[in-house]
Parts: C-alpha cells; structure tokens; sequence
C-alpha cells in the first residue's frame, strides 16, 4: 500500500537534495523542485515500476507578489490510478525569468494546460509546440491572473465610480 | 367551434368576398407570426432555448418552426449567453449578414448588459455592437420569459411600418454602430 | 490527353526538362467550422485543412466565453462562488455546485450529516442523468434524428422540476450550502423524484435507446468513428465517459468516495475502443446506473438534520435570528462576508458529467480565496479533437464533437 511516506522516501531517496519542502496539504503530498528537474522528477514518477504516476491530473499557476526571488509558481498534480494516490509538485519561478521546461513530450494533455498558464501568468514552457494565449484575445498584452491586474475591463464606461458617487 | 384562437383581423373594410386592409397591417400580420430565429447561443441561455424549442414550451406555436442557423434566411437574432469580447466581431458578422427586415433580441443577462460577469474579457452587453429591440432579463429567464420576449417582438413587427427599415432614423441607428449600408457584407 | 500548356511537372527536374510548371503541392481548401455553430455545442473554431473531402488537419481555437471565472472567484466569499460554477457545466450544476461545497468542507473540516450527504447524491444523479440525456439526444439530432431530443426534453422538464422544489431554479440551481443543504426534500419533491425514476424516466429511456441502438444510420454513422485508444486517452487527460468508452474504468465516485458514494452500489460501464458509439452506450448505461442510484438513495434516505451544525458558515434558521442575539450576530457576519476561513490548500475532484472535475483551492485566511482553479475536465479532452479528426470527413467530424459532449462554459471557463 503506497501512502504519502513511501512518497517521500522514494522520491526523497531517488532525489536527494533536489527535492524540498515537503508538507501535506489535504492529504495530498506536496513538494517544491527547481525548474530544470522538472522533467526528471515527472519522467521517474511516470516511469516508476512501483509508484506508477500516469496520470496528469492538471498544471496551474499561482503568483505571489511578496514572495521575493519567487513570485509565479507552476503547480503539476498527478494522480497514479493503480495505486489511488496523488502528488502535487510546485516549481517556483522569478518573475523576470519565468523559464520551465515543457511535459508536452510525457503528456499530450500538458498541451493546452501550460498555454492556459501562459496565457494567465506569462510562465514560459519552453519546448513547447505552440505557446500561443489560449482562452483571451490573441493581442492583450498583459496576463490578467497576475495580482497587479483589476478584473474589470479599465475602459469601460458605465459602473464607473462618479456615477456611484465615490 | 375550436378554442383555438385565430388571429384578429387588422382594421379594414369588409365587404361580400373581399376585405380591404393597408398593406403595412397585412405584411405586418405576415411577418409576425412567422419569425424564423437564428438562434445563437453560447452560453446557459441557450440550454433554455433548448427546452423552449422542446415540446413542453414548444416555440415554434410562435411561428418559430424553423430555427435557421443561416443569417440570411432568419429574421430574428436571438442572442443567447455571455458574449465574450473575442466573439463580438462573430455577433457583428452574423448581423450583417442578415437581411432586412431583422429584429435582434439579447436574452438573458449576459447579453443584455453583461450579467455578473464585470470582467475584461466579457462585452458588457450586445448593445455595444448591435442594435437590440428586446432584453430579455434573467439568469437565465424561464421559457416563459423568452416566449414573452419573442411575442415582443411579433408586437413590433406587427405595427412596424413598411418604410422603417429606409427611414432616416433607422439609418442614423445603423450608423451609430458603425454599420455600413447595403454592399457591406 | 492533355494539352501542352496543361501539363504539369512532378519534380523539379521534370519542370525543368520539360519547360513546364511545377504541380502545385497540394490543393487543400479551408473549412471554417464555427465559432456560430447551430444551438447545440456552444462557441469554438475549428479551421479546417481538408484534402478533398478528408480532413488533414484542424487549428482549434477556442476562448470565445472565456468570462475569466477564476479571477472573478478571488473577489467573492465563499458562498457567492457557488453561482459561478453553476455556470460552468450548465448541463448538469448541481454536480459543480456540490464539488464545490465538498471543497470548501474539507478546507474547513466540516461534516456533513448523512441525510445532506443522501440529498446531494441524489441531486448530482439527476444532474448526471440531464447531462447525458442532453448529450444523447443531442448526438442524434447531429445524425439526423430530431425526435430522440423531444422525448428526452420532457424528461429534463421533470428533473428541472426537481430541482425547483430543491432550490427555485431551473437551470443554475446554486444548489446546497455550505455545511449541508438550504432545506429538506420536501414530500412533493420525494414523490416527484420516485415518480421519475420508477415510472416514467425508464419507460422514455428504453423508447430513446430502441430508436438508436440498433439504427442501421446511427451505427453506421458512429461504429469506428474517432476511437480512442487507451494510451491516447490517458496520455490526452481524459476521464469521465470518454475515458470508460476506450476501456478504462476509473471513476471518482468509486477512487476517491465523497458524500456517501461508498454506501450505493452500481456499476461502472465501460466501452470497447472507445469511438463515439462507444461513447453513447456508455453514457446511456450510466444513466441505468444513476437510475438505481437515485433508487437506493430515496429508498434509504436517512433521518436527521440536513445541514452541519456549524455557526460560522451556515446560516442560522430564520426564526431564532428573530429572537436571539448571537444568531443575528452568525447571520450579519455570514451575509455580509466577513467569515475568514483557515488558511490551506484543499484539491477535491468529483465525478462530474464530463469526468473529473477538480476545484484547487489556496485560502491565505482571508474571506476570498487567494486562487481558485478548476480543473475542467472538456478543456483537457478537447485538445485530442485535433486528432480524432483527422483523416475522416466533416460529416464523422460532427459525430465526434457532439459524442465527446464538449460544454462550452466548461471548456473556457
């Protein structure tokens, strides 16, 4: 039976120091990596004749203004259906340099997710077939998820604050 | 006798054989009760449109039977859903393209104004590209809503008069949305 | 014959020696198929290159309601998300809903009494019949037969009754509360609902699926169109049905049981190589499935409250808001948002009527989440359209869009 600690020693084992900050969030095993293990980390847990990680489950992003050094994180969740256990793997990235490489070539299904990524947060997958925006308008020329952008659109002409009185 | 209630007869003269009405009443009775939609749904309203199409709202006792998803063969634009920015040169498109006399109707709250989606990427109602008759408000409105909202329309399309669609005003409208005249496709 | 001014050199040399033109390298024309597709499938382009009347390949783009759900949900409480993922699978909203609800217990470690956990079960499986009602009637409206959709329609009438006497909607239910539901299934609802699924939905389903199954146009429209494969499924990030009609059975009902799924007992349909007749019979045994899950639920349905007892999230009932103060208090706070949640980090997946339908949710204490994802299962599938397609003509092309059952709220979200 694979649980979280088996987790740990086998990829802390295989890993080393590469591997950090391992916590549990929910139950889920989470761990933070450098971008350019990334796809060793997720070829060995895919690979692996025990652990057997086949399934990308999603890859998102978050941005942390605050965190110096470290503002966007890519975050990879992947589920391993044989033995009902899942593992999310945070790749933290400096906001000048958002570089991580691509999972297209593991996974077919890491096509549009990281262009949704890129498209909300400007992380760059570098490899990538077509890292083109995805859900907004090919011209914008911001990435709206990023804290630092309102929601509403700034042009628009009603709903602003004279006519409320503000 | 059946209770089926038949449509009333426009003022006019009646007489042995005959009865004399104005055109504009006849085409008017004409065009009204047989509205071909083009419904272009994108979003939650349409799933409502769909039971409205169903045989428990059943549109087509309207004179909606056909729902045409050619632009040149309807005369009324139902728009339903959110119209996203991205999709808003496709709605002026598919406006253009239809032929006069066209009535546009935005059901639902997405498209009347933008519903609860005040984001940057949702067009803040279709009246920011197209000239709309009717706003059918909900979220998305009951069937009966958008039977009401089609019944509007027949309403405008009854009393509308031959010559709008050349009038002045009418073009001035069209002009205000930047909609060119006839050859522009 | 031809001509001399006709003929066309193969190969460089040729054009050459010959002192003709080169053969153009192909003669693909381009098919724009959408954005404005007829009042079924929702908003996205496919660009089609085809040879002849066979497709080589498919540029998708998609984003044309793409209504930014996910920066709306870091301006609004808890509770006020619920309306938005209404909107996401609108087939079927009482299974976001929930799948949302579920997330937002376990951010905040509540239990959910057994009657609540009953109620949402049997809501999620009507939602999961709707769903798929749609989309088999739908899949053969694109094949030609428009009657199947009548009969299913007056179906979804008598489920969209249900959950009017559940929460006063039709369509975006904003179903359930957080800690449990907003009220209990009243008489008329568990008559109606027993109505339903031991009258007259088997009786319209057995009708529906006699005019389909064994239709000499149906099946040769659908048997071998776009099939899948098991490595290309999984590798594409498929699940839900279109996954179970390739051969693989994983469900999240059964992985992963959230809200009593445990307790019920059926089956997992699951198809042979996955091509988009697969995928109907698959959807058409899961709605026998929830059948008799909603069958077992209503028989068996507990007694007990039909919300958590938890002060902060759910509201308090009317009367002792009237009358007693800390009850006023809960009921301010609530409504007006001022609750913080704990700060954490909380991925819960349901079995939604497309596949696995994850909410990952990052709370920083404050009374918004600090990032809500969803994990929309038709945005991570459709990108193999590009592939079942090829090869096929634009007439297989439809089968295969309407069969993998592509909702456009969810795909952009």
């Amino acid at each position: 039976m694979i649980d979280n600690q088996r987790l740990v020693e086998e990829i802390g084992g295989h890993f080393g120091e590469k591997v950090r900050q391992f916590g549990e969030n929910s139950g889920i095993l989470t761990f933070s990596i450098a971008p350019g293990d990334l796809t060793e980390v997720v070829a060995f847990l895919k690979e692996h004749p025990v652990l057997k990680f086949n399934f990308l489950t999603d890859i998102t992003g978050i941005h942390f203004p605050d965190n110096e050094g470290a503002e966007l994180c890519s975050v990879y969740m992947m589920h391993s259906w044989e033995n009902r256990i899942r593992v999310r793997i945070k790749v933290f990235l400096p906001k000048e340099n958002p570089v991580v490489p691509s999972l297209t070539p593991l996974f077919n299904a890491a096509n549009w997710m990281e262009r949704e990524t890129f498209d909300f947060f400007g992380i760059l997958f570098s490899g990538h077939p077509n890292l083109k925006r995805i859900l907004n308008m090919e011209d914008m020329d911001y990435h709206p998820m990023r804290k630092e952008y309102a929601l509403e659109d700034p042009t628009r002409r009603d709903k602003i604050d004279d006519l409320f009185g503000r | 006798m059946t209770s089926v209630k038949m449509t009333d007869a426009p003022p006019g003269y009646e007489g042995p054989g005959f009865f004399a009405t104005s055109l504009d009443k006849l085409i008017g009775i004409a065009r009204s009760n047989s509205l071909w939609p083009l419904p272009f749904a994108t979003s939650c309203c349409g799933i409502e449109f769909m039971a409205t199409m169903g045989s428990h709202y059943d549109i087509s006792r309207f004179g909606a039977e056909r729902p045409s998803f050619s632009p040149r063969q309807s005369d009324v634009l139902l728009v339903m859903g959110t119209i996203a920015k991205k999709m808003a040169p496709v709605v002026k498109q598919v406006y253009l393209q239809m032929a006069e006399p066209r009535w546009v109707v935005a059901v639902g709250a997405c498209a009347s104004s933008g519903g609860i989606f005040d984001t940057y990427s949702v067009l803040q109602g279709i009246d920011r590209v197209i000239p709309v008759d009717v706003y059918v408000p909900g979220c998305p409105p009951r069937p009966e809503q958008i039977l009401d909202g089609l019944m509007q329309v027949q309403e405008l399309a009854k009393g509308e008069s031959l010559r709008r669609r050349e009038s002045e005003e009418y073009r001035a409208l069209l002009e205000s949305y930047n909609i060119l005249e006839k050859n522009d496709r | 014959m031809t001509e001399k001014n006709t003929l066309v050199a193969r190969t460089q040399e040729e054009a050459l020696a010959l002192n003709v033109p080169l053969q153009e390298e192909n003669n693909y024309t381009t098919l724009n198929l959408g954005p404005t597709h007829p009042a079924t499938h929702g908003i996205f382009q496919n660009i089609l290159t085809m040879d002849g009347e066979r497709i080589v390949s498919s540029d998708m783009t998609v984003g044309y309601i793409h209504r930014a759900f996910e920066k709306i949900a870091e301006r609004r409480p808890f509770y006020q998300i619920t309306t938005l993922t209404d909107r996401m699978n609108y087939c079927s909203s009482p299974i976001n809903n929930m799948g949302w609800h579920m997330t937002v217990e376990k951010l905040l470690e509540i239990t959910v009494p057994k009657r609540a956990q009953y109620i949402r079960v049997i809501m999620m499986e009507l939602a999961r019949i709707a769903d798929h009602l749609i989309c088999s009637s739908i899949m053969g409206v694109d094949t030609g037969a428009f009657s199947g959709f009548l009969y299913v329609m007056q179906e979804r009438e008598k489920i969209y009754e249900i959950y009017e006497e559940m929460c006063g909607a039709r369509l975006t239910t904003n179903m359930g509360r957080i800690g449990g539901m907003e009220r209990d299934l009243s008489p008329t609802a568990i008559k109606k609902i027993k109505d339903l699924v031991y009258n007259s939905l088997p009786k319209v389903f057995a009708e529906f699926e006699e005019l389909f199954d064994r239709n000499r146009i149906f099946r040769d429209r659908t048997i071998g169109v776009g099939p899948v494969s098991q490595e290309m499924a999984m590798s594409y990030g498929f699940t839900g049905p279109n996954l179970r009609a390739a051969g693989i059975d994983y469900d999240v009902r059964v992985m992963e049981p959230y809200s009593s799924y445990e307790d019920f007992e059926f089956d997992i349909p699951v198809g042979h190589n996955g091509d988009t007749y697969d995928r109907y019979k698959v959807r058409n045994a899961e709605v026998w499935e929830s059948i008799k899950i909603v069958r077992q639920a209503i028989e068996n349905l507990p007694e007990g409250p039909y919300y958590a007892n938890e002060n902060h999230y759910y509201l308090p009932p009317k009367h002792s808001v009237y009358r007693n103060m800390e009850a006023l208090i809960y009921h301010f706070k609530i409504v007006m948002g001022e609750i913080d949640a704990p700060v954490g980090e909380v991925y819960h997946a349901v079995e939604g009527g497309n596949g696995e339908l994850g909410f990952y949710l990052i709370s920083d204490g404050g009374r918004t989440p600090y990032r809500l994802h969803f994990r929309r299962p038709c945005f991570i599938y459709y990108q193999a359209f590009g592939e079942l397609i090829k090869g096929g003509t634009v007439s297989d092309a439809v089968p295969i869009m309407s069969s993998l059952n592509v909702i456009a709220g969810e795909l952009d979200a």
